[in-house]
This record gives C-alpha cells, sequence and structure tokens, in this order.
C-alpha cells in the first residue's frame, strides 16, 4: 500500500467505524434488540480475531510457515489460561519469540 | 444528591479509573505494532484519535501487514466495529446526550464505557461510568499509542523482537474472554471453523480476504442456527459486556 493509499484507508476506516457508532446511538432501541441480530455481531467479531490470530501466526505472504511465532502463541495461550492481564501476555509472546530467534530458530 | 447517590457515582468513577489505565495501558502494543505494520506515526495516531476502536484498529493494521488490499483493511476494521453500533442503543437511554454531546458520545461508545455505564444504576452513575471511563480510556489510550509508536519507530526490525507473535497473541487476547462468555459453544465452533478457512485459502486468495470469509461464516452461522437456549450467565444485560474491563 502506497502511503496515499493508507492514508486514504484510515481516514476511510475511521469514518466507517465513527458511522456505525453513530447509527448506534440514533436508531429505535427495539432495531437492534433482536437476539439474533445481537449473536451474528458477536459471533462475526469472534471469527474475524480467530482468523487473525491464525493468518498473524502462520502466514507469510501467501505461504503458510511454522516459525518462532507459534511457541509465542502457545505461551500466550497458557497466560490467558492463567489469566495474566492482556499486556503481561503480549510481552511474554514478544519475548519468547525474540528469544527463539536470538538462538537461531527463525 | 443523597448520600447513597454521591456513594454510587464515587464507586462508579474509581472503576472508570482503573479500567482507563488497563485498557490504555496496551496502546503501546498497538503504536509498536502499527509502525512494525508499516504505518508512519501520523497514521497510527489518526487511527487511534479518529477510529478508537481496539480490535477495528489491530484488525486494520493485521491486514496492512499482512499485504492486504485497502479494501479489506477497511472492510475488516468496519466488521469489528459493528458490535459498538449494538451498544449504542444500551447507552443512549442512559446518557440521555443531544446536539453536540450525541457524537461526542457516540465515538467515545466503546466495550469498555459501555461495560462501566451499564454496570451501574441508571441516573447520575450510570452516566459518571460512561463519561469517565469513555474520556479516560480516549486519552490515556492516544498518550500510550503515541508512546508505543515512537518506541517501536526506534526498534528497527520488528521481528528481532518477537513483534510479529505480539501481534497474534494481541488477537488471541482479544478473543479469549469471548470464547467462554454467553453462546460459548457457538462462539468456538465459528472461531475454529475461522481458522480452518483462513488458513486453507490463504494460499490462494489474496491477503486480507481470507479473514473476511471467516466473517462470512460467522454471519452465516448467525442468521441460521436455531436460538438454542444455551446455558448462559447474565445476558439480559446488554449484547456483549462479558468482558471485564481492560480488554476490548
Amino acid at each position: 500500500m502506497s502511503p496515499t493509499v493508507t492514508w486514504v484507508a484510515v481516514l476511510v476506516g475511521a469514518a466507517v467505524v465513527f458511522a456505525i457508532k453513530l447509527v448506534g446511538h440514533l436508531v429505535p432501541e427495539h432495531w437492534l434488540a433482536e437476539p439474533r441480530v445481537a449473536r451474528t455481531a458477536s459471533l462475526v467479531t469472534v471469527a474475524l480475531l480467530s482468523a487473525l490470530v491464525a493468518v498473524q501466526a502462520v502466514a507469510q505472504g501467501q505461504a503458510l510457515v511454522a516459525d518462532a511465532r507459534l511457541p509465542a502463541l502457545a505461551v500466550a495461550a497458557v497466560a490467558l489460561a492463567l489469566r495474566a492481564p492482556f499486556v503481561v501476555v503480549v510481552v511474554l509472546a514478544a519475548a519468547t519469540a525474540a528469544g527463539l530467534r536470538a538462538l537461531g530458530m527463525s | 444528591m443523597t448520600d447513597a447517590e454521591r456513594d454510587e457515582v464515587r464507586a462508579a468513577v474509581r472503576q472508570a479509573v482503573s479500567v482507563s489505565f488497563a485498557t490504555g495501558l496496551y496502546g503501546v502494543s498497538f503504536g509498536a505494532l502499527s509502525v512494525a505494520a508499516g504505518l508512519d506515526l501520523a497514521q497510527t495516531m489518526a487511527l487511534s484519535l479518529l477510529m478508537f476502536s481496539g480490535g477495528s484498529q489491530f484488525a486494520f493494521i493485521g491486514v496492512v501487514a499482512s499485504g492486504g488490499t485497502a479494501t479489506a483493511a477497511v472492510a475488516t476494521a468496519g466488521l469489528l466495529g459493528v458490535r459498538n453500533g449494538l451498544y449504542g442503543p444500551q447507552v443512549a437511554p442512559l446518557l440521555g446526550a443531544h446536539g453536540w454531546r450525541r457524537p461526542l458520545a457516540a465515538q467515545l461508545t466503546i466495550d469498555e464505557s459501555t461495560a462501566v455505564g451499564t454496570a451501574h444504576p441508571p441516573g447520575r452513575a450510570a452516566r459518571a461510568g460512561f463519561w469517565w471511563t469513555g474520556v479516560g480510556v480516549f486519552v490515556l489510550w492516544n498518550l500510550f499509542t503515541l508512546g508505543g509508536a515512537l518506541l517501536g519507530d526506534a526498534l528497527g526490525d520488528p521481528r528481532r523482537y518477537g513483534l510479529d507473535a505480539a501481534a497474534a497473541a494481541a488477537f488471541l487476547a482479544l478473543v479469549w474472554p469471548r470464547l467462554s462468555g454467553p453462546h460459548a459453544r457457538l462462539a468456538r465452533l465459528v472461531g475454529g471453523a475461522a481458522v480452518v478457512a483462513a488458513l486453507a485459502t490463504t494460499p490462494v486468495l489474496p491477503a486480507g480476504v481470507p479473514v473476511l470469509l471467516a466473517a462470512a461464516i460467522a454471519i452465516v452461522v448467525g442468521m441460521l442456527a436455531p436460538a438454542a437456549p444455551e446455558p448462559h450467565r447474565d445476558e439480559a444485560r446488554s449484547a456483549d459486556p462479558a468482558d471485564e474491563g481492560g480488554r476490548r
């Protein structure tokens, strides 16, 4: 993405996210109270985040690669299971990957 | 204000301050990851100031980092922002905001402000909870984003510091509480299907599109699956405040 294209994406993306928030404040309450709609929105969030975890962990361009990111993600999962705060989880994952790479893993 | 009301407001403000710090702090990871993804300082700050929705911002830079198109980045960020739209009908009646306060309230409508606002008795306490959390997270999130971006800029190759793994861990931390909340079983099923679909199509589809495909699966499942009365906790209050403070 060129810098100009990135700027356009940043501004359009911000406008879209703001518009969604504003619409939520303007529509009558019952419109969005339908349980199926609420459930679908929450499932979309789960699906997007799960897919992003997978892509960030093993994709490199269009190739799938197993490298230091995978053990780092496993460490993050253990930290989350132990109820570590967000910042700790992220730092532990980064430290794991950095440490393994310092030891020669790709 | 009665004494009881004053106590309620004080409790709401106290909670707002701690949630703001916990959330604001991880603006550091966003700032660092954003410059690692190839955005410059101004673009990173524009995202935190204007988009101001953690999940959407992380998703946006995730798609940019993987070489996705601008359209895929905007679409992914927008889809992750949909839940903010569902918060509006819950907080708008509590706030009764009019005129210029309404767009301001909308911009500050995020997971945390909604969670704190709706956790306190309607009235002064709920309003205090929403506004203190919204403004507190906004200020700290942006300050810490700036710090992270400056730090990340000075670091050089992000892989050496494991920042690519940190991005995956950040998304995992964001999805984690949603896998145990209401509709946990369906959520895990959809999460698993999303992982399989994204990985299976990564080699054949342009970057960013596999992630959107996962969203399409969720929409189909969400609309078609029977609304079975799964055992759930405290679902009545809102669409999604399952997350305790500090997660976005």
